[in-house]
């Protein structure tokens, strides 16, 4: 359905971007009426889901969608062009943003937290500078979309003002905008000083005039450079910004940003270098096992990890990397895997940080060692959790199976069988610090004299919490089912195919 | 020894310059860095003037049975470097004033705070 | 008739002014007197860049008398960009001055301090206009002489030990850049710059050139504190007035790095500075370490002035890099940084006197829960801190993309990479200032009645700066259309020269004496 019909299909684009940024000035106006507030970002996140859906639509159709919108240097400017990935992740970003914006209204209000207009405005913010990584058309305005989208995200990590969120908000600003600043601009600096263009092309924009010994290290700058990838050792920052509220760590690090990060790589890889291009490039297979690497040890420290979030924010970086695997594996069929990954993994992890959440404001419970008996008292919230890690670990009936199952075919195709031994044992080592945690808290009994506060009283989270991670993990199990539209949007990617 | 004797103008400008910069450096006293600072103007100074002069050329007046005139243009030039480096050393000393009012002592090494030793 | 005299008018407008402005008496008659001139200034450069960019070089003949031997103006398409940007800024920090100098400056100075700014905008206007190199040393003599009496005009004591430092390096940039004309003078027997060159190509391997170059080159690295060369500048735009450190750091360096970029470009020529002399690698590798070395200074400071103020010495490095880079592109990234630093330190400099104004301090801890007090002037200083580190959209990203692309068009890659480190440690100092603005709490000793926002006259030209800082990053094409006509001109005199030196074809007419005159032996 195509609620926007009368546009000019161009004009989308500038839509996606401006309702986010509307949104967040009349959060500002609205500030000081909590309801009416809370009702503008719903409208605009609804608004939002309904325009990336009719660009869906268009993408289908085979309508290209381009836009310039102003030159900042002679023959580069900010410019848009919509394809097919971009367009998968646009509608993970804008559909998870209704979701969140319910639990958010749960969360924040639940747990009383201060400076909710700012809090609601700077969602929006990044939420609209996602948009913009989506559709950019060229490294620049990518670039440019980056910066604002870590910007606009610092007052969110360091939301609680006090010196932990401070510290927290120095290593993530730290990590990001270094890495961006020496090694993304330099890449991308260097990239436009060899070519003279830095438009994504289907095939990429290099050839075999190029020096490869050049580019492989702009492949290394390119990984490192996107930060947000959260490739060991520049990791540090997705934890650091665990300090932020749930709904935040939620969407922004579990979905928007960190997928924003992946994203790009899988962008510059696909459009930049071109999948074929990568394949002789010394660099890809060492930078492929610095990402299997990542796999690993973050799976292995966030089995260490007491705390929920913490726990949660070490699987991400791990489960970041498979996408960074599939994109480096150069083959068509582990690119697909990992596109699909931004899309399963998504769903999967934002269900457990909902969760993680829920059992903060119901219980103001941190720590996975006091949630032992929680279950009973907050039973949906532990099955959803549940749910999201089965699908995490890529056990059927969930989402998650799929995409590994397309990474791990695409190894294989090109005979790396350590890269599937590494998925298997990342399998293993998720159930391994997942599943213990749903486990203790259906079938363990609380430690006496150590029983959680206000044990009486704890139930459920408000029902907001509730309907938002109920919404999730349905989706983990719908899209286990119900896989083909995203499937065909992938095979619509130029040189990317399951089959 | 006839190299240093046909530049003899030149060892007299590169003497001031060089006294000059090194009471600026050295001096504790501000008055005596001013004093300093104006040797070293001073030695430019004559760096232009002599420039000027051409040998039995005379001053650059029209007269009878005068054909050679010193070039004239380096030495007004030099009346406005005069003017602008008494204008500097006016300034100068109106510091040394307020220096002397504010701190009590125009001596670098008296005052109090090391960190505004000039 | 007005017409005729425009390439005077900048320099003869603020320069009969400023005695006026002393007679006027009155605080705010003075202050508005000097705004209106200022404002009237700044109007008449726009003018004079329309019409330099139409119809190329305006030269005007001082009192009639035809270059080379009168004096001469010679407007162009780079110095009417960079008049056009120290005239908006001394307009802006005009109307900002009128409070912060109440509260920084005794009252029976306030006449003095505007008499003395209008003196050194004239002084300023001058050493761009002019087009003769003796002419060049007066007028950077008049500035700089205003600037040592307003850097004094502070109500600290200390500011009195940084003008005098100010004062002598000063002096000795300016008597080395006054033998250095005198050596060229010597050997070519003109001080018309378009002459010079002319002249200095037939003598190119001459020891006096040489040797004037040397020395100009000094002075000038005074003036424009290049490392090592920079010890007056930080006290001196710490202990001045805040206003006065606004004006300093945004045109007074700028107009001496313009200065050097003359000389070399269009009296030495590009051969002989770079290729002969081999003063390229020198300058870049000051340059670098200016950078380096700066930045740092800049984040282990404890007083945001100071701050500031070695990030300034810090950016003039980035400005040298670029024309030490002897290429159009380089050359346009220093013109364009040239512009963009005058408009983030005007920006931030007006912040801290904003603070300064109602907080009476400007050390760091002292910035501690404005971030609630003084939303505007906070977020001005945040958002022009942006532009110094180099985020898109805003104008440092502009300058830093054409340095970096200038260093990669001539495979620097390792000039490149340190650019862009450099710009890592603007991170640090700008972050810290900001974190203790909006994550510490007010100190309790601070009644919070006191601290509030500043008058509308300090914050608009504070935000007209600000969204300068944003608009000219998103829409270039002005300074970049400028710089790179700039630029452009300035290579194309520097090739045109050289071309009728391999012709044989210099002007013999021109010269005042046939040959440089000989010195009496």
């Amino acid at each position: 359905m195509n609620l926007w019909q009368a546009l000019e299909p161009a004009q989308l684009i500038t839509l996606s971007i401006c309702v986010p940024f509307v949104g967040a000035l009349l959060v500002i106006v609205t500030g000081k009426i909590p309801n009416l507030r809370e009702a503008v970002t719903l409208i605009t996140a609804a608004i939002l889901f309904s325009i990336v859906l009719a660009i869906t639509d268009y993408t289908f159709l085979g309508t290209t969608l381009e836009l310039d919108v102003i030159e900042l240097f002679p023959g580069l400017g900010i410019s848009f062009n919509v394809e097919p990935l971009g367009v998968l992740f646009a509608l993970v970003a804008s559909f998870l943003w209704i979701v969140t914006s319910i639990y958010a209204i749960g969360y924040m209000r639940g747990h009383n937290e201060i400076n909710q207009t700012r809090f609601f405005c700077c969602f929006a913010l990044s939420i609209s500078s996602v948009m913009g990584i989506c559709f950019s058309g060229n490294l620049l305005t990518l670039f440019i979309f980056y910066e604002v989208l870590t910007l606009s995200t610092y007052p969110l990590v360091t939301h609680a003002g006090n010196d932990a969120a401070k510290q927290g908000g120095r290593v993530y600003l730290g990590i990001l905008l270094s890495t961006s600043i020496v090694f993304l601009l330099f890449a991308i600096l260097g990239t436009y000083a060899l070519t003279g263009t830095l438009d994504f092309r289907a095939g990429g924009i290099f050839d075999d005039s190029h020096n490869k010994v050049v580019l492989s290290v702009l492949l290394v700058l390119f990984c490192y450079g996107v930060g947000k990838a959260a490739i060991m050792p520049f990791h540090r920052w997705l934890p650091a910004a665990m300090v932020a509220p749930t709904p935040v760590s939620a969407l922004l690090h579990a979905v928007a940003v960190v997928k924003a990060g992946v994203f790009s790589i899988l962008k510059i890889v696909i459009y930049i270098f071109g999948i074929e291009g990568l394949k002789d490039l010394a660099t890809t297979d060492i930078m492929l096992y610095i990402g299997a690497a990542t796999i690993v040890l973050s799976s292995c420290i966030a089995m260490s990890k007491d705390n929920l979030k913490a726990r949660l924010a070490y699987s991400t970086v791990s489960q970041l990397s498979y996408i960074v695997v599939g994109a480096l594996l150069a083959s068509s069929i582990a690119s697909a895997g990992a596109a699909l990954h931004i899309a399963t993994h998504a769903v999967g992890k934002i269900t457990l940080f909902f969760c993680a959440g829920a059992i903060m404001v119901a219980s103001h419970k941190k720590n996975i060692s006091d949630m032992a008996g929680l279950g009973r008292k907050m039973p949906i919230t532990f099955a959803a959790f549940t749910v999201g890690a089965i699908s995490i670990i890529g056990l059927p009936p969930m989402a998650g199976t799929w995409s590994k199952w397309y990474l791990a075919i695409g190894a294989l195709e090109t005979d790396k069988f350590i890269i599937v031994a590494v998925l298997m044992v990342s399998s293993l080592l998720n159930i391994a610090y997942l599943l213990p945690i749903p486990i203790k808290a259906f079938f363990s009994k609380p430690a006496e004299g150590a029983k959680p506060w206000r044990w009486s009283q704890t139930k459920e989270a408000p029902l907001p919490i509730l309907i938002a991670l109920i919404v999730t993990s349905g989706c983990c199990l719908a899209m286990f089912f119900y896989l083909q539209p995203l499937v065909d949007l992938i095979n619509l990617i130029p040189g990317v195919s399951t089959k | 020894m006839s190299f240093i004797l046909d530049y003899y103008n030149y060892w007299i400008v590169v003497f001031l310059m060089m006294a000059g910069f090194y009471i600026v450096i050295s001096a504790n006293n501000l008055v005596k860095k001013i004093v300093g600072l104006n040797i070293f103007q001073t030695s430019v100074f004559m760096l232009y003037i002599s420039m000027g002069k051409v040998t039995g050329g005379t001053a650059p007046i029209v007269a009878e049975g005068v054909t050679q005139y010193s070039n004239p243009l380096p030495h007004v030039l030099i009346l406005t470097a005069i003017v602008v480096g008494v204008a500097t050393t006016a300034v100068g000393l109106a510091l040394v004033v307020r220096i002397k009012r504010a701190y009590g002592t125009v001596e670098e090494n008296e005052f109090d705070n090391k960190d505004d030793v000039i | 008739m007005l017409e005729q005299h425009l390439a005077a008018l900048p320099i003869i407008l603020p320069l009969i002014a400023a005695p006026i402005a002393l007679i006027l008496g009155r605080s705010v008659l003075s202050w508005g007197f000097a705004t209106l001139v200022s404002g009237l200034a700044f109007l008449l450069s726009w003018q004079l860049l329309s019409a330099a960019l139409s119809e190329g070089v305006i030269s005007y003949a001082v009192g009639g008398w035809a270059p080379p031997w009168g004096i001469e103006l010679r407007v162009d398409a780079a110095n009417a960009f960079v008049l056009l940007a120290v005239t908006a800024i001394s307009t802006l920090v005009l109307v900002y001055s009128k409070h912060s100098i109440e509260k920084e400056v005794k009252a029976t100075n306030h006449t003095l301090f505007y008499t003395a700014h209008l003196l050194c905008l004239a002084g300023l206007s001058g050493i761009l206009i002019t087009g003769d190199a003796f002419n060049l040393f007066v007028f950077l003599e008049i500035s700089s002489l205003a600037t040592y009496t307003l850097v004094s005009l502070a109500s600290d004591r200390r500011c009195l030990t940084a003008a005098f430092r100010y004062l002598v390096m000063g002096t000795i940039g300016a008597t080395f850049i006054l033998i250095g004309v005198g050596l060229l003078y010597m050997k070519t027997g003109t001080l018309n710059m378009l002459d010079l060159a002319e002249r200095i190509d037939l003598y190119d391997s001459s020891r006096t050139i040489n040797t004037g170059l040397a020395f100009i080159m000094v002075g000038v690295s005074i003036k424009l504190a290049l490392f090592p060369l920079h010890m007056w500048l930080p006290p001196a735009y710490t202990h001045a007035p805040s206003a006065v450190s606004a004006f300093l750091a945004s045109t007074a360096t700028k107009v001496a790095v313009y200065v050097m970029i003359r000389f070399i470009f269009t009296v030495f020529g590009i051969d002989h500075v770079f290729v002969d002399m081999g003063m390229g690698i020198i300058l870049m590798v000051l340059a670098v370490v200016a950078i380096f070395k700066c930045s740092y200074m800049a984040t282990v400071q404890s007083n945001v002035k100071t701050v500031l103020a070695y990030s300034s010495v810090a950016q003039i490095g980035y400005m040298i890099l670029g024309l030490s880079l002897v290429s159009v592109s380089g050359l346009m990234a220093s013109m364009i940084h040239i512009f963009n630093h005058a408009l983030m330190k005007g920006a931030l400099f007006m912040a801290v006197g904003a603070v300064f104004y109602r907080v009476g301090s400007v050390e760091i801890k002292d910035f501690a829960g404005l971030g609630r007090k003084m939303p505007l002037t906070m977020a001005a200083f945040t958002i022009a801190g942006l532009s110094i580190i180099g985020v898109p959209l805003t104008v440092g990203f502009v300058s830093k993309w054409y340095l970096v692309s200038a260093a990669l068009e001539q495979d620097q890659w390792l000039v490149a990479a340190f650019v862009l480190v450099g710009s890592l440690f603007a991170v640090m100092y700008i972050g810290r200032v900001i974190e203790a603005a909006y994550f510490q709490k007010l100190p309790e000793s601070r009644s919070s009645e006191d601290i509030k926002e500043v008058s509308w006259l300090m914050l608009v030209p504070m935000w007209v700066l600000v969204i300068a800082n944003i608009y000219f990053g998103i829409d270039t094409s002005l300074t970049t259309e400028a710089a790179n006509s700039a630029s452009e001109w300035l290579f194309q005199t520097n090739n045109m020269l050289e071309n009728k030196v391999m012709e044989g074809e210099v002007l013999e007419g021109h010269a005042i004496e046939e040959k440089a005159q000989e010195v009496s032996s």
